[in-house]
């Protein structure tokens, strides 16, 4: 169980950064969800052994799971749904502008690549 | 006291529901947001009278036991640094008030209500208790900056947001994730708890998770190598909303650094953080020479003087912290009055860029007072604010025989006084350029420049009480420092007290 639960945490992780390293937005958004979901897998993992559901008057407290990394995961995930439609709207309109959605270098790069364009013969 | 605590989180999210929900009345709603503000920057004020006088409070959010639940904590250290926070984004909101035209531009709705769930979130980061709620309230203060940058929906603002936002929020994910293996080693998130339990855990572990949050807090605060989201954000945003990030974001950043490592005592990463600090004082300030327009100047300084405060922090010795703390006060009102100046510049001009700009110290020399006192402070010039915590840190930094980056220290702040030079000569000094020949893009009517430039007034006058108070301050840094770097009163503080 643990195993598996760490593989999972790993190849969210890994696949969530390779993805965010890309240049076009929405791939960088469907990177940030994996390893939303990645950490959320991490909290729910800290919590201790798997248990019956944490419900008041309905499980003995020793054989229910720990409630509160369920409460921080819940928090978690509702900020990162937000914040995933935020990244959407962003990618749309940087699409109206420019016609895609690739995160453009920053004006001091732009810079430094254009004086290296000059100082080519 | 319980009141004032909560006041200062509650009041700002109130007002911006209220605010959001008469939207399209624009009096009543600055009228709203002025009075949200009000109010939170009262009750941190008395909280600051009361908390120096002697006594400290947490409060129990819900009712919950106190390992389990939220706690809000009224220690020394937050409440030095929240009224400082608070009192800068209400002259903020002034001076937006009197720029309304101009300072939200194309929606200025939203910017009110905005404002204020970003006051309520640095509330809450500034007096929560525990890792989660920090967490909580980082996200808080990010998405209400992610809208309030890119609101406008200008190509510019679209590219250096996407950076920005995609640089934020890998943060928060890494943010997520320590926090898992935080619980996942002690069982707790709660600060106290953590200061308790950390220590007792292996190096390895240790080390581990303070670099980790090393790494969290310090993309937060821009310092090196991750700043490079800061510079070519900040000056896409119109005027106002530059200065309240300027003044509070990357603090928060720092504030919960000092606040994590000193509380779970990581001195072992000093060394790093002194390399760091070095590296990150040096790369902002040659970065700001290599720059032609004020607001890109002053962003880059924003980075420059994260390297002061990493400095005190990575002492880890009482002087440092001390140091450090004093530092984070002087820090914050000087950087948005020299962010409120240059909208007072491109607002007179239509421009800030330098090369088109000049003669101002005749045409306006108000303006010029206005802009000499706070960059002669951010130079670390006696007699200002800035003198007297650069004196902190650096006198820290020998005390602690740590020279080098002592030495690097003083030749940042040659380069910061050089900076300032160049502003001045190309701002104020000279003929009067061609721009500014002309009328400013956008002309704001003669009671409106009157409440800009009152509310930069009054943000100078808050930084030259800081000079003024200066020992008084120092004492408070030193006792907040004592406090931060002896866990058990914190403990006491949060888990001791009856509810």
């Amino acid at each position: 169980m643990t195993v598996a639960f760490l593989l999972a945490v790993g190849s969210l992780t890994s696949v969530g950064i390779y993805l965010i390293t890309a240049r076009s937005l929405s791939r960088i958004l469907l990177g940030f969800s994996l390893l939303g979901h990645a950490a959320v897998l991490a909290i729910l993992g800290s919590g201790g052994p798997a248990g019956e559901p944490p419900l008041a008057n309905s499980a003995a407290p020793l054989e229910a799971a720990n409630p509160l990394p369920q409460a921080l995961a819940l928090t978690a995930i509702v900020i990162g749904f937000g914040l995933t439609l935020f990244l959407l709207a962003l990618a749309r309109r940087q699409q109206l502008f420019t016609g895609d959605d690739l995160v453009e270098d920053d004006l001091e790069d732009q810079r430094i690549g254009a004086r290296e364009a000059l100082a080519k013969p | 006291m319980t009141a004032l605590i909560a006041a200062t989180v509650v009041a700002p999210l109130l007002a911006a529901a209220i605010g959001l929900l008469l939207r399209h009345r624009s009096r009543v709603r600055d009228g709203v947001t002025l009075v949200g503000l009000g109010t939170a920057m009262a009750s941190s004020f008395a909280l600051l009278y009361n908390v120096a006088s002697g006594q400290s409070h947490a409060m129990l959010v819900g009712g919950w036991s106190r390992e389990l639940g939220i706690v809000l904590v009224a220690d020394l250290f937050a409440v030095l640094v929240l009224p400082v926070a608070l009192s800068i984004i209400f002259i903020v909101e002034l001076f937006a008030i009197g720029q309304r035209r101009t300072a939200w531009g194309a929606n200025p709705e939203l910017a009110g209500p905005l404002l204020l769930v970003l006051t309520g979130g640095v509330s809450l980061a500034i007096l929560t208790g525990d890792l989660f709620t920090l967490f909580v309230a980082f996200e808080l203060i990010l998405v209400s900056s992610y809208v309030l940058l890119t609101h406008q929906g200008q190509q510019g603002q679209i590219r250096a947001g996407m950076t920005y936002v995609v640089m934020n929020l890998f943060a928060s994910a890494l943010f997520l994730l320590g926090l898992a293996f935080v619980y996942g080693a002690t069982g707790t998130v709660n600060l106290a708890l953590l200061a308790e339990r950390i220590p007792e855990l292996s190096d390895g572990a240790r080390l581990g998770i303070g670099a980790w949050f090393f790494v969290v807090f310090g993309t937060k605060a821009a310092m090196f190598p991750l700043f490079s989201w800061l510079p070519d954000s900040y000056p896409t945003a119109p005027t106002t909303i530059t200065a309240v990030f300027a003044g509070l974001l990357t603090k928060i950043g720092i504030y919960a650094m000092i606040r994590f490592h000193t509380l779970t005592g990581m001195d072992e990463l000093g060394p790093v953080m002194l390399i760091v600090a070095g590296v990150t004082m040096i790369v902002g300030a040659l970065g700001a020479l290599a720059q032609n327009d004020v607001k890109r100047i002053l962003s880059f300084h924003v980075i420059s003087q994260i390297g002061y405060m990493l400095m005190g922090l990575g002492l880890f010795s009482a002087a440092g912290t001390a140091g450090a703390v004093l530092f984070l006060i002087h820090h914050m009102p000087v950087k948005t009055v020299l962010f409120l100046v240059g909208g007072l510049i491109s607002n007179h001009q239509g421009t800030s860029s330098l090369d088109r700009s000049g003669g101002l110290v005749r045409s306006r020399p108000v303006i010029a007072v206005l802009f000499a006192i706070p960059a002669l402070s951010l130079a670390g010039l006696p007699p200002f604010s800035g003198f007297v915590a650069k004196l902190a840190v650096i006198s820290a930094g020998i005390a602690s025989e740590e020279h080098i980056i002592v030495a690097v220290a003083l030749i940042a702040g040659a380069l910061t006084l050089l900076s300032m030079t160049k502003i001045w000569t190309g701002v104020f000094w000279g003929e009067p350029a061609e721009a500014s020949m002309s009328a400013p893009a956008r002309p704001t009517s003669a009671a409106n420049r009157r409440l800009m430039t009152g509310a930069t007034c009054l943000a100078v006058a808050g930084t030259l009480t800081i000079s003024v108070f200066a020992g008084e301050l120092f004492d408070l840094s030193e006792r907040a420092a004592t406090d931060l770097r002896n866990p058990s009163s914190y403990t006491a503080l949060t888990i001791g007290t009856p509810p």
